[in-house]
């Protein structure tokens, strides 16, 4: 099976004092489900950072659809993220623009065509169950609505890789049940790899999964 | 509203910029109008014991733009009390040859006695008037009032400055959220600052638009007209051709430096 990640010694650090993953090794196949968990601090959300290139490895290698990040440029690290879909835990919605047009910001991104980009967005926001909202800003929907906002702008341009930071952190069942359904359908019927950093793996999950945890900056698959 | 606010504070800042430009350009032309107007009044007397070659000395001297020989008749009326036809041709003989210099501009203070020198240096020329009193007393009021015309544009420019400094600042801190999340999906740079970069070429266009207005307006005002007649001189006020562009270059310019600014002091959060 394709890896799409390879991590090779990797360590992480935002400053040179401080490591904070150290020499890890791992892999993760094209079309796998992974959650990585770990204390609060642990290293969790760096390592997400570091698979969209916005923390680069001090030290080892990191492949991530087969661009290497350490020392990467500036074109490079942009074609990767063209085909990256990415949920944080505070949203990152423009707050400026409709929830249309942050669904959008993927495909203009990418160059798709206005037709196909309006329609795109309208199937979108009947999957995440806001088709009624249209038009309207981020700051006028609440916690849930907002990451379901986010949770299709990350489908929006089939991505090859999933990355979710705490995507279900703060908000309520209804919303989280939705996200998790999005999630393991867009790595079951898309084949779409799917990472998600999270404190607890739901029990509800229906698909096969891989398990990372991390502790004291060493990253373990649990089996 | 928000919109309106999103450009009030650049659009005010540029147009204050256009504005003072605008009116150093429109002081500058006045007063070199003014200048030209005093050197066609204005002229020296030269005395000299022979007659001078006018052409010879337009030559050398490059600032002199005609030499006109001055008529004895007046002065030899005045004396004319019983003397002889021939006594007076021997008079205007003898008499010394009055001459009226015109220049081709206005000269300084220093360019006057540069060529009062010059023409002091033909041995039969014995006395230069400069009517340098009134001369220099003329220019220093004619520089003091640029020079305070340029200190209030370049002050105007200074606070201007300052404040696009200020809105620079608000700008990099409203538009840093979003190029940030637009680059965490690959958007290039350019498509990054996009909007910021259409944002500043509309407000340069509007500063443009409403200092076009303001100007255009005072410039055909009677009022304006009728001061500058009674200073009798006659300038374009705004060229709407020349001027304009030098307003939308400038306008231009500037809002796109600062768009640029934010751009290159746009860093990825961590």
């Amino acid at each position: 099976m394709d890896k799409v990640i390879i991590a090779q010694n990797l360590s992480l650090a935002y400053s040179k004092d401080e490591t904070i993953i150290n020499k890890a090794n791992f892999s993760i196949d094209s079309g796998s489900f992974v959650f990585i968990t770990g204390a609060s601090g642990s290293g969790k959300s760096t390592l997400l950072k570091s698979l969209y290139g916005v923390l680069k490895p001090i030290e080892g290698s990191l492949v991530v659809g087969g661009v290497e990040l350490k020392g990467v440029s500036n074109a490079k690290l942009n074609f990767l993220r063209k085909h990256l879909g990415i949920v944080f835990q505070d949203y990152k919605l423009v707050k400026e623009w409709t929830i249309e047009k942050n669904i959008m910001l993927p495909l203009i991104i990418n160059g798709y065509e206005k037709s196909i980009t309006q329609s795109q967005v309208d199937s979108l926001l009947k999957h995440v169950r806001l088709q009624h909202q249209v038009g309207k800003y981020p700051l006028e929907l609440s916690g849930g609505e907002q990451q379901r906002v986010a949770m299709a702008r990350a489908l929006a341009h089939n991505p090859i890789l999933i990355l979710a930071d705490e995507p279900t952190g703060n908000l309520d069942d209804y919303s989280s049940q939705l996200i998790w359904n999005l999630l393991e359908g867009a790595n079951e019927q898309l084949k779409t790899t799917v990472i998600v950093v999270t404190h607890h793996i739901p029990e509800t999950m229906k698909v096969d999964y891989k398990h990372y945890h991390i502790e004291f900056g060493e990253v373990h698959e649990v089996i | 509203m928000k919109s309106f606010k999103n450009h009030i504070s650049l659009v005010i800042a540029l147009v204050s910029i256009l504005f003072s430009l605008q009116i150093f350009t429109i002081v500058d032309r006045s007063i070199n109008a003014y200048k030209e107007n005093l050197a066609k009044n204005y002229s020296l007397v030269v005395v000299s014991q022979k007659t001078l070659q006018p052409k010879e000395l337009t030559n050398k001297i490059t600032a002199l733009s005609s030499v006109e020989q001055l008529s004895p008749d007046g002065i030899i009326k005045k004396l004319n009390t019983g003397i002889s036809k021939k006594n007076i041709e021997l008079l205007k003989i003898t008499l010394p040859k009055f001459y009226k210099f015109k220049l081709k501009r206005y000269p300084t203070p220093a360019e006057l006695q540069k060529i009062k020198k010059e023409l002091l240096a033909y041995p039969y020329i014995t006395k230069v008037e400069t009517f340098s009193n009134t001369h220099d007393t003329t220019y220093k009021l004619l520089l003091l009032f640029k020079n305070v015309i340029s200190v209030l544009a370049i002050s105007i420019l200074l606070v201007t400055i300052l404040l696009i400094f200020k809105e620079l600042r608000i700008w990099q801190f409203k538009h840093n959220e979003r190029m940030n999340i637009m680059g965490l999906f690959g958007a290039p740079t350019w498509l990054r600052s996009a909007v910021l970069f259409r944002l500043s070429i509309v407000d340069a266009f509007i500063a443009f638009a409403v200092s076009f207005v303001i100007f255009s307006y005072f410039s055909s005002s009677p009022w304006v007209k009728e001061q500058f007649a009674n200073i009798g001189i006659s300038i374009v006020i705004f060229d709407r051709v020349y001027d304009s562009m030098i307003m939308l270059g400038v306008s231009m310019t500037v809002s796109i430096l600062l768009a640029s600014f934010i751009v290159l002091g746009h860093k990825e959060e961590v």
